[in-house]
């Protein structure tokens, strides 16, 4: 980076980008070349800089300045005004909502303020598509050390003493994954990372790889050194074109540096790493089925044991990681694992990422010490609920996970603990739902899910599943009895001990934590066919109120089914049997006429 | 061998390291209940997908419920089959099951025989919750010549799948589809007739539901069999005998002819006669045809070997869809069903002289694909089949029942003559080896001219999927190859393909266990010992026969004294030889 | 023998066979072989699927199992303008499934459907990873930010929308 005297760093992440963030770039490169700037300035497309609800974000180093929400046009006052004059844009600025003072660094923004990025190091740092800029990042440092200086048991003992655990859902210590793996005999052992991020709502994945995509190539190595593995795959989505196009750039570079292929650094150990493309199957993120996959069959889960570890890819011992996982690695490697052990909790080391989403101000990719609370992660970083409403619930680890409520805010984050309440950490999703949303609805939009994604393998998923969706649409219709409740949770709590996979384990989880916590919501729902949130629509009438009503025909023009009627300037009607709820008339009412029973 | 020690349900065990949950519990004599899981263990077929969770059981230290009979043993393993936890959990699963499969079991082909229906009753599931808002995952229903796909009755269990693809290598059939939908069926969920489907009834004979049957003939065989104006006549094939009477209470591996027999003939068929007639036959073409490609052999000329057999219908389909550049390898030789078929519309129908349409041939089979052979175009004269109905063997023990007739209580009967005189050689057509050997029986003497001193071959016999033996015929070296289950011919035919084939003579059976395991048969439920028996039943009956050589059969030789000439005459090619056809998929592409 | 609705020109045919071979005809490599075709098909009809059966020397019915398993494979030609509703969880709970109805409404399509003229197609998709701009919606490559209901017809118009 030396030659230039300033940078300018656009967010290249997927959100930005469609947000005409490759316009952004287009229109700096532009500016910067009408304007002579070429020698000194230069514009990076990086990784994601995970504050994505304002974006498209661009960063001017060396000074720090954190523009928002920035479009192509504004790109000549970036250029006029901060790069040759050395003004702020002023009007680009990020808000403190509550001091309503503008800030420059995200450094004192409160969505940045308690984040502490590892995995995320890099994303938003560097050039993803420059392998110089990840080796002047200390890259491939903790390879060319593992190479030289030390044997794989050393690596493992690291690995192990730091207490990372797999970021990918199931929080397995990973030091002792990879022994397990060490310790397996084959002529040919393999790597793989899992990049088949599928829960809704979670792009942390994708944001390491598109942001960062040679530390994963470095982890992906040291760990086949580690266990004595000479390929590695990376299992990625092919609905991810931007981290696959990153991903293969990288491997290009590293085979061209040495660092991937025969005999890297010269130690004489060989690895090379290849993709292999999902194809849009929730559940090959569980790794059985995800090697079934790589192996061109349909990604059904078989039972464990055998692990992978002992018999994976084509029957020979396979060490499955998560990207999250991996990117943890070679830092882990060069500070050594009592630093790591020093960040998050005794029980979870380190940092977790989280993509942060839902009904909240700052939508984003957050990486945050294990043990914050809740609270610190939804109000602070979060910046609390959207447009002033209440909070009503997180989930947490997408459909296989649970709903935390207000009495879990000032619960640590940590994997044992989630799953203490009821939850679990997963790959990181974290979806907020306020007081406008209904929880028989969100565990039923989760079952919906579920069951699109069983893979019809096992009883328990492919029919229960479907059963318990059916039970949740009927409550949600008004037709549910208490029985029915009783059978939601018998149902529930024998697919989760009978089902084969982790998916079908886990996916009664949202109606368990639904029903744990919000038990007075389902019982509305049955016994006085209520829906609080006004979200079920049989369980609501649009009606309209003479008083306010004035005639103007309005929502009679906007109902789609006629169920509206009306002279001009009369009181209208609604039709409640034509009704669709469709909420047409509501909104084209401009005399808060029409209300919601 | 390192042994296990566990307790299961309080009870102490040791096992073999490497033993499942579910066989050690079976050593204890706790069965647990099943329901996907399956071992053919004679055969050496395992299917275990751990799919259903019936089987599942509490495990000390684990957090869930374990599938026992994919679960290994552990040493110092705590399980409890039999909690109320357990109990609950299979009871839900069933009901998950029941909840999405039709309650027709009135009208279903497998009602009092089905493997979903005996759990049902066991965990008397009284109730399915909120019946009327459950969807059921519901297809069309496929009708071929053989077999029936209802697949609304399907439990996923993929026994079928493991019978088509890993035991046959047929792939006709495979799990399409995802979640809720997901179901075994051909490409595109297109009919069976359309695929590459043998009707070897593999996939029939494993399926635990009525999710596959048989087609049912015996409405046709009703209405034949009431209608004055016909002569019915009926040949039962060598593998019925061994396992008609297990339908009746029979221990396996009891032959019934002679019952059997007579309760044919107390349901109207006018004629009784025995396919093992027939059998007798295919050796004399079969055998000569063999001899005379040998003879063209040692002469140095060129010829197709090794010759292989032709008497299974599905193994003809395997080789038609699959080999159809080695069609000229297979003997021309019909098989006995059809040559019974010829012999019976022309010679027979002559002698009784009854004309060809008032006389109706039915066959008693342990086969399905024998069903869709008797349709085939080259087996039929003006469009009158030769054989116009064949029946399984469990139709068969469906229609003596419901004539209110027991097997038990019938007298011992003989065929009618003259197509019900048969050999030994005959009756082993029906297991793995027989074939061969009745051949081998027939070629020496033919060959040698010398006597045969020692009629058994034992060392064509036995259940090893594909075997291998030689034979001195008087100095010459008869090198024979013998597979059942076609994933076992393909392995064979693969070797010819490549020109590493030594044999001189290849016998082939679709069925693990040849005939005596055919789809047709009583169903085994996975006992596997049950098909040995069978076989052993038709050595004993071999042994028992005071002739064992086809060429010996009296009215063999009278059949070609006064009707076909001699073996591979022109009038035996016609009646009793056949052509295959090229049925490969073929990709037609457009300019 | 399956019923092709279309044949398959001589050219196409050479191009899959071509596929294959790249990847030394491997029946562990089915998975890479279809994304190339469906790549270059744009879909996966009966017949793509049969010459790829025979040249990997896999089961047909096999084949179409896999096929039918992953949600990115498909049978159905996608429309010129192939739509895509991110129903995410991000997305649904900031309102997608308003959004998706209304699509639904105007085009008269379900979920999965190519209109009869194979202008627009109807699709959903989980998490495209730009939760910011909740509810998110994709025509071809082009993304949509925060999406409501009554930009709808203002996007369709773009494509020549006219209903």
């Amino acid at each position: 980076m030396a030659k230039y005297s300033m940078h300018i760093l656009v967010c290249g992440g997927t959100g930005c980008r469609a947000a005409q963030g490759l316009a952004i770039t287009e229109s700096l490169k532009k500016e910067i070349d009408e304007n002579n700037l070429n020698d000194t300035v230069q514009v990076i497309e990086t990784g994601c800089f995970g504050f994505c609800e304002k974006g498209p974000i661009v960063k001017i180093m060396p000074d720090n300045t954190f523009y928002v929400q920035v479009k192509p046009e504004d790109t000549k006052e970036i250029i006029a005004e901060h790069v040759i004059k050395g003004r702020k844009v002023e009007r680009l600025l990020f808000v403190d909502p509550d001091k309503k003072e503008k800030v420059s660094d995200s450094k004192h923004m409160g969505f940045y303020r308690k984040q502490l990025r590892i995995a995320l190091r890099n994303c938003g740092f560097i050039d993803p598509e420059n392998i110089e800029e990840y080796i002047g990042r200390e890259g491939y440092e903790a390879l060319g050390r593992c190479l030289t200086e030390m044997k794989p048991q050393d690596v493992i003992k690291i690995i192990k003493d730091s207490g990372l655990r797999g970021r990918g859902g199931g929080g397995f210590p990973t030091g002792l994954k990879w022994e397990i793996a060490s310790k397996n005999h084959a002529d040919q052992k393999y790597v793989v990372c899992n990049a088949d991020e599928g829960d809704p709502g979670a792009f942390m994945d994708r944001s390491i790889l598109e942001g960062d995509p040679h530390s994963i190539l470095e982890a992906m190595t040291i760990c086949g050194y580690a266990t004595a593995a000479t390929k590695g795959l990376v299992y990625i989505r092919a609905e991810y074109p931007l981290a696959i196009k990153r991903l293969q750039v990288a491997i290009k570079q590293a085979r061209e540096s040495g660092l991937l292929g025969k005999d890297i650094l010269g130690s004489g150990f060989d690895f090379d790493v290849e993709l292999r493309f999902g194809a849009g199957a929730f559940v090959c993120g569980e790794e059985t089925a995800l090697i079934h996959s790589m192996e061109g069959e349909r990604g059904e889960p078989t039972v464990k044991p055998p692990f992978p570890a002992e018999s994976g890819y084509w029957g020979k011992p396979t060490n499955v990681n998560n990207v999250e996982t991996f990117a943890n690695i070679p830092v882990i490697l060069i500070k050594g694992a009592t630093w790591f052990r020093s960040i998050g909790t005794e029980k979870s080391p380190g940092t977790k990422v989280f993509a942060l989403a839902g009904k909240i101000n700052n939508v984003g990719l957050i990486e945050v010490p294990m043990g914050i609370t809740l609270r610190e992660v939804i109000f602070e970083i979060g910046g609390g609920i959207k447009d002033g409403k209440k909070f009503k619930a997180v989930q947490t680890g997408g459909p296989s996970g649970g709903c935390l409520t207000t009495k879990h805010l000032d619960t640590p984050i940590e994997f044992d603990t989630l799953i203490a309440a009821g939850s679990m950490m997963g790959s990181g999703g974290m979806i907020v739902v306020d007081e406008d949303d209904c929880m028989v609805s969100v565990a039923k939009f989760y079952l919906e899910f579920t069951v699109e994604e069983s893979c019809g393998k096992c009883a328990p998923c492919r029919i229960g599943n479907k059963r318990l969706h059916e039970v949740l649409t009927k409550i949600c219709n008004g037709n549910g009895t208490r029985e029915d409740l009783e059978l939601l949770d018998n149902m529930s709590r024998v697919i989760k001990d009978t089902a084969l996979c982790g998916l079908g384990q886990t996916s009664p989880n949202p109606v368990l934590s639904t029903l744990d916590n919000f038990y007075d919501e389902y019982l509305e729902h049955v016994d006085d066919k209520k829906c609080r949130a006004g979200v079920c629509k049989s369980l609501m009438q649009y009606v309209i109120q003479p008083d306010n009503c004035v005639g103007c025909t309005a929502c009679a023009r906007v109902c789609p089914v006629g169920a509206i009627t009306g002279e001009r300037k009369g009181i209208h009607f609604i039709d409640q049997s034509l009704c669709i709820k469709c909420g047409a008339c509501i909104e084209k009412c401009k005399f808060n006429a029409i209300f919601i029973q | 061998m390192d042994f296990v020690k566990l307790i299961i349900d309080n009870k102490q065990v040791e096992v073999p390291a490497g033993t499942t949950i579910y066989k050690a519990a079976h050593q204890l004599g706790i069965e647990i209940p099943v329901l996907c899981y399956m071992n053919l263990e004679h055969m050496n077929i395992e299917n275990k997908p751990a799919g259903c969770r019936i089987c599942v059981v509490e495990v000390e230290g684990r957090r869930n419920l374990a599938p026992s009979c994919s679960t290994d043993v552990v040493e110092g393993m705590v399980v409890r089959t039999n909690t109320m936890r357990v109990l609950n959990a299979r009871r839900t699963v069933l009901e998950f099951i029941l909840s999405d499969h039709p309650k027709d079991c009135l009208v279903c082909p497998k009602s009092g025989n089905c493997e979903l229906q005996d759990l049902a009753v066991k965990m008397g599931v009284r109730k399915i919750h909120n019946e009327e808002i459950s969807q059921m995952s519901s297809y069309r229903v496929d009708y071929s010549p053989s077999i029936i796909r209802d697949l609304d009755k399907c439990v996923m269990c993929r026994r079928c799948e493991t019978m088509c693809n890993d035991v046959q290598t047929v792939g006709a059939l495979h799990a399409v589809n995802r979640g809720f939908m997901s179901v075994v069926a051909p490409a595109f969920e297109m009919d069976l007739v359309k695929s590459t489907c043998t009707y070897c009834g593999q996939c029939v004979a494993v399926c635990p539901t009525g999710a596959l049957a048989e087609v049912d003939n015996t409405p046709q065989l009703i209405r034949a069999l009431s209608d004055t104006k016909k002569t019915v006549i009926v040949q039962t094939a060598p593998a019925v005998r061994a396992a008609l009477g297990e339908e009746f209470g029979y221990p396996a591996g009891t032959s019934v002819t002679g019952k059997m027999v007579a309760a044919l003939r107390r349901l109207g068929f006018d004629y009784v006669f025995d396919t093992d007639f027939a059998a007798d036959l295919t050796i004399m073409e079969e055998g000569t045809e063999l001899l005379g490609r040998l003879e063209k052999h040692l002469k140095g000329e060129p010829v197709k070997l090794p010759i292989l057999t032709s008497c299974c219908p599905s193994w003809v389909n395997f080789f038609e869809q699959q080999y159809p550049d080695m069609l000229d390898i297979p003997s021309t030789a019909r098989s006995p069903q059809q040559m019974f078929g010829a012999i019976a519309k022309t010679y027979f129908a002559d002698k009784i002289n009854v004309k060809r349409e008032d006389l109706i041939v039915v066959s008693i089979m342990p086969c399905l694909a024998k069903k869709y052979e008797c349709q085939r175009e080259e087996f039929k004269t003006d469009g009158n089949p030769d054989v116009d109905y064949s029946i399984s063997t469990r139709e068969l023990a469906h229609l003596i029942k419901e004539a209110n007739m027991d097997l038990r209580n019938m007298p011992d009967e003989d065929f009618d003559n003259p197509l019900g005189e048969s050999t030994g050689a005959g009756v082993i057509f029906g297991t793995t080896g027989g074939v061969i050997e009745a051949a081998v029986r027939t070629a020496y003497e033919v060959f040698t001219k010398k006597k045969l001193e020692k009629v058994d071959f034992q060392q064509l016999r036995g259940m090893e999927g594909i075997r291998s033996a030689s034979v001195d015929i008087d100095g010459f070296e008869l090198k024979i190859g013998i597979a059942h289950g076609l994933g076992n011919a393909r392995k064979l035919l693969e070797d010819i393909r490549a020109g590493k084939s030594e044999y001189h003579a290849i016998e082939i059976m679709a069925c693990p266990g040849g005939c005596v395991g055919g789809g047709g048969q009583p169903l085994h439920h996975g006992h596997s010992e049950i098909l040995q028996k069978r076989a052993a039943a038709l050595y004993r009956e071999d042994a028992e026969k005071p002739i064992r050589k086809s060429h010996d059969n009296p009215m063999i030789i009278e059949l070609y004294e006064k009707f076909l000439g001699h073996p591979m005459s022109e009038k035996a090619h016609h009646l009793l030889h056949t052509h295959y056809v090229d049925k490969a998929t073929v990709i037609k592409t457009i300019e | 023998m399956a019923e092709s609705k279309v044949a398959l020109k001589r050219a196409d045919k050479e191009k899959l066979v071509e596929v294959c071979r790249e990847f030394n005809n491997k029946p562990g490599e089915l998975i890479n072989v279809l994304h190339r075709a469906q790549n270059i098909f744009g879909y996966l009809p009966a017949e793509v699927q049969e010459v790829i059966a025979s040249e990997l020397n896999v089961a047909l019915a096999k084949v179409y199992g896999v096929v039918t398993f992953y949600s990115y494979f498909t049978m159905i030609p996608r429309g010129k303008y192939p739509i895509s509703v991110c129903t995410g969880t991000a997305c649904y709970v900031r309102g997608a499934e308003k959004v998706l109805d209304e699509f639904k409404r105007l085009l008269k399509l379900e979920v999965g459907e190519t209109a009869a003229d194979g202008v627009f197609s109807l699709n959903c998709l989980r998490c495209v990873g730009a939760c910011g701009l909740a509810p998110v919606v994709l025509v071809g490559e082009k993304t949509y930010g925060r999406v409501s209901s009554d930009q709808v017809r203002k996007i369709l118009e773009e494509y020549g929308y006219e209903g």
